[in-house]
């Protein structure tokens, strides 16, 4: 019996390199075994992402786009499909989960300078990959046609009217008509279900592959390639299998505890998850009192509102994120992690935290002040500005040669 | 290990700290609404207010997202009962929860077509509507209520609640004018039923709203405790085995 697999197998790598890929990408994949508990969230940005996928095909069979049938059908999904409720709930929080994991991976990232050389590649995938996670949320929160659905696709889209001479003409086209209407849900559904996933994936498989092909860095931004063995291995790397593969099934488990809490017990997570007026179904001639983004948009959002003139809110809002691209360069500092940097990057990224944090607090809000919206935008950039000042003038620790056993 | 968990504890309580700012903002606007304390898990209490629904709600009003037959798995009726005290004359105990009315005439009837009720109390909340439903004043213009100003609906419960009057005063508003607002609802005839049991009755209608709103509300969280006891367990053990794994490693 054995003997007939191992011939199988034998078979089947002389054609496709079936051994050859686990071995280099999974028991044969070295990573610093110093990992701690930041390293948790890009598995678990894998694991949500094959939750939207999985849970997304199931919505697909009974969600029904158009705008007379889609809010319809959302709820015959939550009270006539065969656990149609816990498979929408699990794509309603998933996708809010999404953010949250990959916010705090890319915070690690900043926290210990995964991006510096070797890794620019990796971080410029990953940004791009939160820029079609933006765009794909986006479209999939105006799907079940709600108030907040349409109207915040409303203000979302009417924003592309700031672009000079060809706005009202780049607006009409990307809805399809002359407002939000069904020629917009049903292009979104094609981008949501079809599009934006082949490229999310793609995305994905790049980001892997860039960081496989110099690998991971680690909280001390030791590089682990500098001393190998006699055999070629990284002297403090560790297979990943079985060891992060135990270790990430441990971290699963915690994470889908949590989300299993807010999926049977608080699904619309007090209205930020899923909001009360989007139990409304869309409706052209009333508009909402309020129509807040949804919380992982809402920095953005403060800082487009930052700024009285529409074309330059909108071009600040674009920089916002896109600024993230170049963080490779703009970080001088001849160590990677945080550990080995003195107070200057510490009380930085300490105050972009919290600006961070702040501008999505006043996002949500009906009436922030003028002044506190511009004073963390403000702050917010000034931490890129000034990265390159304070990176090249602070003192830096000398970096271990190898990862400390402790 | 510690510093990583360190600094993620500091930005569990910056979030921790930023949500409750957040939702005490949010709560803000919604005025002063008493607490329902309606709960969708007494079953007595929401197969109550199914039969009021039924009676004083269904006459205009739909649900048009619910299945009467759905009533028999979750709220522990036999079809016999939901077809003698829920369903209308000419409806199947299949058939959704559609209202006689018919709804283009009632918006020339009422000003606007009674809203279907499926999901109101997602979108108003439980203690929306139950403030709602107690605070309906008669004035000599006829029916007002303090929480929504004018409204197309009389007080179809009148005969339960009594009637309440309105005890004004006078406030100045921001420019300094005075103008005359509702300070409080005094009841001035007495219903069939005292303010105690009017305020049941009512908290009996948000439960049967809540159930209709989200009738999976029901089996999730029971389902739902038995997913939590799973996963702690399976949390655990994958625990047990990344701590044998890794004894080679963390020496």
């Amino acid at each position: 019996m054995n003997q007939l697999m191992n011939s199988i197998g034998n078979w089947v790598d002389e054609r496709l390199p079936v051994s050859d890929f686990w071995k280099k990408h999974i028991s044969e994949y070295y990573a610093p075994k110093n990992f701690n508990l930041w390293y948790f969230f890009g598995s678990l940005s894998m694991l949500v992402l094959a939750n939207q996928l999985l849970t997304g095909i199931f919505l697909t069979m009974h969600y029904k786009p158009g705008a007379e049938t889609a809010f319809a059908s959302v709820e015959y999904i939550m009270r006539d499909v065969e656990w149609g409720w816990l498979i929408r709930y699990m794509h309603s929080t998933g996708a809010s989960l999404f953010f949250v994991v990959v916010y705090l991976h890319m915070f690690r990232a900043l926290m210990y300078g995964s991006y510096q050389k070797p890794r620019e590649i990796v971080w410029i995938l990953g940004v791009t990959i939160y820029l079609v996670l933006m765009a794909e949320s986006f479209m999939g929160y105006v799907l079940p046609w709600g108030q907040m659905s349409y109207w915040g696709a409303q203000v979302i889209i009417s924003l592309f009217g700031a672009v000079p001479y060809i706005g009202e003409a780049l607006v009409e086209w990307i809805r399809g008509d002359y407002f939000v209407a069904d020629a917009t849900l049903n292009r979104f559904f094609a981008l949501h279900v079809v599009a934006l996933p082949l490229v999310l994936v793609g995305l994905v498989v790049l980001h892997l592959a860039a960081l496989h092909e110099v690998g991971s860095n680690n909280p001390e931004g030791v590089d682990i390639k500098a001393k190998k063995d006699s055999a070629g291995r990284p002297l403090d790397g560790i297979p990943f299998h079985p060891y992060y593969t135990i270790k990430d099934i441990f971290g699963v488990g915690v994470f889908l505890t949590l989300a299993a809490f807010i999926v049977f017990f608080a699904p619309e997570f007090g209205g930020k998850f899923l909001k009360p007026d989007n139990f409304v179904q869309a409706n052209s001639l009333v508009t909402p009192d309020h129509i807040p983004p949804v919380w992982y948009f809402t920095p953005f959002y403060a800082i487009l509102q930052a700024v009285p003139d529409k074309l330059m809110g909108v071009i600040l809002m674009g920089v916002s994120v896109l600024i993230l691209y170049i963080v490779p360069w703009l970080d001088r500092s001849p160590v990677r992690s945080l550990r080995y940097r003195s107070w200057p990057s510490k009380v930085a990224l300490a105050i972009f935290v919290i600006a961070f944090i702040r501008l999505g607090m006043l996002g949500l809000s009906q009436d922030s002040s003028t002044f506190e919206l511009r004073l963390w935008t403000f702050v917010y950039f000034a931490f890129f500005i000034l990265m390159p000042i304070w990176t090249r003038l602070e003192a830096t620790k000398p970096v271990p040669e190898r990862v400390s056993s402790s | 290990m510690n510093r990583g968990l360190l600094t993620l504890k500091c930005l569990i309580v910056s979030l921790a700290l930023s949500f409750a700012v957040v939702s005490s903002v949010g709560a803000a606007p919604k005025g002063n609404l008493d607490a329902s304390g309606a709960n969708v898990f007494d079953l007595a209490s929401v197969q109550r207010g199914a039969a009021l629904f039924a009676n004083y709600c269904m006459a205009c009003h739909s649900a048009k997202y619910m299945r009467y037959k759905r009533m028999e798995e979750d709220l522990d009726l036999t079809e016999d009962q939901i077809q003698e005290f829920l369903v209308p004359a000419g409806l199947e105990v299949s058939d959704y929860m559609i209202s006689s009315m018919p709804y283009e005439a009632s918006a020339e009837w009422f000003g606007k077509s009674p809203p279907d009720l499926s999901l109101t109390a997602r979108s108003r909340g439980p203690d929306w509507i139950y403030t709602f439903l107690r605070s309906y004043y008669l004035t000599e213009d006829g029916w007002n209520n303090t929480v929504l100003a004018n409204p197309a609906m009389p007080h179809v419960l009148w005969e339960l609640q009594g009637i309440q009057r309105p005890v004004m005063e006078m406030v100045e508003d921001e420019t300094g004018a005075m103008e005359v607002k509702v300070a409080s609802l005094e009841l001035d005839q007495p219903g069939t039923l005292s303010p105690d049991a009017y305020d049941d009755a009512i908290r009996d209608i948000v439960a049967f709203m809540q159930y209709i709103a989200e009738p999976a509300v029901l089996k999730r969280q029971r389902l739902g405790i038995w997913v939590l006891l799973f996963l702690a367990l399976f949390t655990f053990l994958s625990y047990l085995l990344y701590h044998e794994y890794w004894k080679d490693i963390k020496k």
